[in-house]
């Protein structure tokens, strides 16, 4: 651990030295992380840029309420691990106080919280959780030093130089991102969108049409006198998709007005130039061509907003190795969120989505929202804290008259299922050694992938036909194969119907398994 | 290979692929919109033999290897796409695909696969005459 050299009166936690685990960030991928470390016993700092919780909660979404819910009122009692299911945006604790803080903060009005209202329940984890970060502390560069002595990064910042053994790097999909050319340069951010009430009477052209370009929008609908929506690809809306990709229902309102003719123009088309109008009061000529080549079109607007979307802040990751994919430039990852082509560099946060996973049929995981992603964070700091620092993982033992309950219990009521389908996996493994013994969740790509003795995995997975459903993988003298459980309309998985399929695939890996 | 290609870069690189050749700029741009680009470490399994719903996959860069029950049959580079006769078929991959160096490609879903044919025909007719081709190969190996 570092030596406290810093002056007395800077009172700051985590003063530069080095840490066998660096946490940079402290939005809800950070405080996670950081959470978890401390449960967990391994050594870290944590640092972030900002001057307190939240990462982009402190100032996102514009329009200042989430995209993702907290039922107050839920099947299951508050606090419990199964109301998760029901409560997207609290950070996972574990005693009372930490747990299902978000309803506390909400006051009946809707069910996605306002951002203030989400950034007390983030500010409340921290303080009530005890999880210190040292804030105003910014990440400026990064090397990686390999001597006898082993490897470490040196991760410069504007308060001194850290060394780690590990980094987990949660500092979200943050940074504005407008492509270069064609005369962007003359278009606004969606970071810098004026307040709605200066686009009153404005004709409002809006580039990009995924969630953030609708929320915009939506937003503008009572003050733009005209809106144009464009980007080359059609239109998703995520009731279409079945997922989360796509448009959410809550800002499809310009989609309906578009149909309905109410005004509202979504283009499927490819941005040509952008140009001033010569005399035009400051409006802009936006060129398009058609996706589908039908030819060109002109649009006058006073203003044009680009809602092209935030790349990760990873500041000069890429340069020491670090592979990034996709227009938000997401590290590539490993299963278990680690850099594909740097070891050692692990993701929390949104930044996680960049370990894909299977995508069966098509289906993302939730790993860019709170819901999946704080899941992510606390299995990759037990993966770490387990390969790297010497923590011994539970195994708890099961009764092999116990294994069909256990699972149809999960399969009903886990909230790392029900939130990362077809991604996490609960796993029970006939270890020959220890006996049957309860793995915990892991993700389902390392579990296909690994080996190892016979096993049992259990999923919820969907399809993008709308049903959500169970799959049980078994591994058996090394060989993967697949179960899939018929939907049930009330999505319940734990009744006689479930338990009798669940029972004859358990007991081809665990013979002496009873149904109860 | 490792650093960021700019969606312009990535346009340009399918541009000079043989599926995406006839392409528009405008259509090339909605590809990149509507695959997905996704990174796989080396040894990393990107198509597993026996496990249904798989996507279809279009190397943008790197390699991977084509393995039967532990055989390895092919090697798969920059241009080569995988994955579409499982799609077609509606059934599990026979092979597995494995990458041999950092991969990057770009993933359309399986359920996406159909309609994007029918919205891109000259696509489809391209695919069709690598189909074509490795066709032939198969029966004058036979032969």
């Amino acid at each position: 651990m570092a030596e406290l050299t810093e002056p007395a009166a800077d009172d700051r936690p985590f003063p530069p030295g080095d840490y066998p685990v660096l946490v940079i960030g402290s939005g809800p991928g950070g405080l996670q992380a950081a959470y978890s470390l401390g449960r967990a016993g391994v050594g870290h700092a944590v640092i972030s840029a900002d001057p307190g919780p939240g990462g982009m909660f402190r100032r996102w979404p514009f329009f200042q309420r989430l995209l993702s819910w907290t039922k107050p009122h839920a099947p299951a009692p508050r606090g419990s691990r199964a109301y998760e299911r029901y409560d997207w945006n609290s950070l996972l604790g574990e005693d009372a106080a930490t747990r299902a803080i978000q309803p506390e903060f909400m006051d009946g009005t809707s069910y996605f919280p306002s951002r203030p209202e989400m950034e007390a329940n983030l500010t409340a984890f921290a303080e009530r959780a005890g999880v210190t970060v040292r804030y105003g502390c910014r990440w400026t560069a990064t090397r990686l030093d390999e001597d006898a002595q082993g490897r470490r990064f040196v991760v410069a910042t504007s308060d001194g130089e850290y060394r780690a053994e590990v980094l987990i790097v949660a500092v979200g999909v943050a940074e504005p991102n407008t492509p270069p050319g064609l005369g962007m340069e003359l278009t606004r951010h969606y970071a810098d969108v004026r307040p709605a009430e200066a686009y009153a009477g404005k004709r409002v052209f809006i580039i990009g049409k995924q969630n953030s370009g609708f929320e915009l929008a939506n937003g503008l609908l009572p003050w733009a006198r005209q809106l144009v929506l464009a980007s080359p690809s059609h239109a998703k809306l995520s009731v279409d998709t079945r997922s989360l990709v796509g448009v959410r229902a809550r800002y499809v309102q310009p989609y309906e007005d578009n149909i309905l003719g109410g005004g509202v123009a979504i283009l499927d088309a490819a941005i040509e130039r952008i140009e001033p109008v010569p005399g035009g009061d400051g409006a802009l000529a936006v060129h398009l061509r058609r996706s589908d080549g039908a030819g060109d079109l002109l649009i006058e607007a006073d203003e044009v907003i680009s809602a092209t979307g935030f790349v990760c802040p990873l500041v000069d990751l890429p340069d020491l190795g670090v592979m990034t994919v996709g227009a938000s430039r997401l590290p590539a990852q490993t299963s278990w969120w680690e850099s594909t082509t740097v070891p050692g560099i692990f993701f929390a946060g949104t930044i996680g989505q960049g370990a894909k996973g299977l995508q069966r049929h098509g289906q993302p995981s939730n790993s860019g929202a709170v819901h999946g992603a704080r899941y992510n964070a606390r299995l990759l700091v037990s993966r770490i804290a387990t390969t790297r620092f010497g923590a011994v993982p539970q195994r708890p033992r099961v009764a092999p008259a116990d294994l069909v309950g256990l699972v149809t219990s999960e399969l009903a009521d886990a909230p790392e299922l029900w939130h990362q389908r077809g991604y996490l996996a609960r796993v029970f493994t006939a270890d020959p050694d220890a006996g049957l013994v309860d793995d915990g969740v892991q993700p389902l790509s390392h579990v296909l992938d690994a080996g190892g003795p016979d096993a049992l995995a259990l999923t919820l997975e969907a399809d993008g036909t709308g049903a959500i459903y169970p799959v049980l993988y078994t591994r058996i003298d090394g060989t993967i194969a697949e179960r899939t459980l018929d939907p049930d309309p009330l999505l319940r998985y734990d009744g006689p119907d479930a338990s009798r399929v669940v029972e004859e695939v358990v007991r081809t890996v665990v013979p002496d398994a009873v149904a109860r | 290979m490792r650093r960021m290609a700019s969606p312009a870069e990535l346009i340009d690189a399918i541009a000079g692929f043989g599926l995406f050749s006839d392409l528009s700029s405008p259509q090339l741009e909605a590809v990149v919109h509507t695959f997905e680009e996704v990174g796989y470490a080396e040894g990393e399994r990107v198509l597993r033999q026996g496990l249904t719903g798989s996507g279809f996959h279009v190397i943008i860069d790197g390699e991977a290897a084509v393995v039967v029950d532990g055989e390895e049959r092919a090697r798969l580079g920059r241009g080569d796409f995988f994955g579409e006769v499982s799609i077609f078929l509606g059934e599990a991959p026979i092979a597995d695909v494995v990458a041999t160096r950092p991969l990057r490609c770009l993933v359309l879903a399986g359920p996406q696969v159909e309609p994007f044919l029918i919205a891109h025909p000259r696509v489809m007719f391209r695919m069709l005459q690598a189909q074509a081709r490795r066709l032939r190969a198969a029966n004058r190996w036979r032969s």
